[in-house]
């Protein structure tokens, strides 16, 4: 039988808890064997999606469920809330000096692949990391 | 958490040093203003930000960072980091903070410019 790699996570919406998802991100893309600078540019993106549950979901049960799918030569990261949704058609370029705004631009430009399914039921960011 | 963040300063001559420990998060990012605007009412002009034992950020805690820089240009000062991991370096440079802020080595190398 072939063992699912799968490592599931669910945070609740309380101050720098999303520290508490990169312990386990770090674990899971060491074992992955992946490089140093990677793990930290996968962590980096997690806190993003992560604060961004936190901050913009409205979502009524106050959790983030985040999901590592170890998969052979990719490591696939969900990040899902319960939240209002958003329009994630409407993304903006950085402007120098913007106040915020930086958060999906960072979770692009830190991983390989980035995608959003979102309704008024919630939100879901997929993200993808290859080990080069 | 565990990761408390904390700030300490000093002057080194027309230099302040902002030295921070842990996670830059919004909160953090408060506690460097407040740090920075005290010297700045002491006609601080000049500021290094010393990110050794920071190993993480958020784009809130570094978006505070920005409007130090900004208030470092209105008043005619400077601003460098140094001991920057490289993914805060890289958020830095994807950022846009790198265009108005010199990233330096060593506290050294940054007192030393000018
Ligand atoms: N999980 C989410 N739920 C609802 N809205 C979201 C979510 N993630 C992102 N957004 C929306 O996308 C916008 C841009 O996010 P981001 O680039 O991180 O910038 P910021 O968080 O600083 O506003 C947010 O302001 C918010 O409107
Ligand atoms: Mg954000």
């Amino acid at each position: 039988m072939t063992i699912p790699k799968k490592v599931c996570l669910q945070i609740p919406m309380l101050p720098d808890m999303e520290l508490a998802a990169t312990k386990t991100a770090e674990e899971v893309a060491r074992f992955m064997q992946f490089a140093t600078d990677s793990i930290d540019e996968i962590k980096m993106a997690l806190i993003e999606g992560i604060i961004n549950a936190f901050e913009h979901s409205k979502s009524s049960d106050k959790t983030v469920y985040i999901q590592f799918d170890m998969q052979d030569e990719e490591l696939e990261v969900t990040i899902q809330d319960y939240g209002t949704g958003f329009d994630a058609s409407q993304k903006n370029s950085i402007q120098l000096f913007q106040k915020r705004g930086y958060g999906r631009a960072l979770m692009e430009a830190l991983m390989d692949d980035v995608k959003y399914f979102t309704s008024p039921n919630g939100t879901k960011v997929v993200m993808k990391k290859r080990r080069h | 958490m565990s990761d408390a963040f904390r700030v300490h300063s000093r002057r080194d001559g027309q230099f302040a040093v902002i030295s921070t420990e842990g996670y830059i998060n919004n909160l953090a990012g408060d506690k460097i203003v407040e740090e920075f605007n005290t010297f700045v009412s002491q006609d601080v002009k000049h500021f290094v930000l010393n990110l050794e034992k920071t190993q993480l950020v958020n784009s809130i805690g570094v978006s505070i960072l920005i409007e130090v820089i900004e208030k470092v240009q209105e008043i005619g000062g400077t601003l460098s980091f140094c001991r920057l991991a490289p993914i805060i370096a890289k958020t830095f440079k994807i950022m846009g903070l790198t265009q108005y802020a010199t990233v330096f080595e060593t506290e050294e190398d940054a007192l030393a410019a000018k």
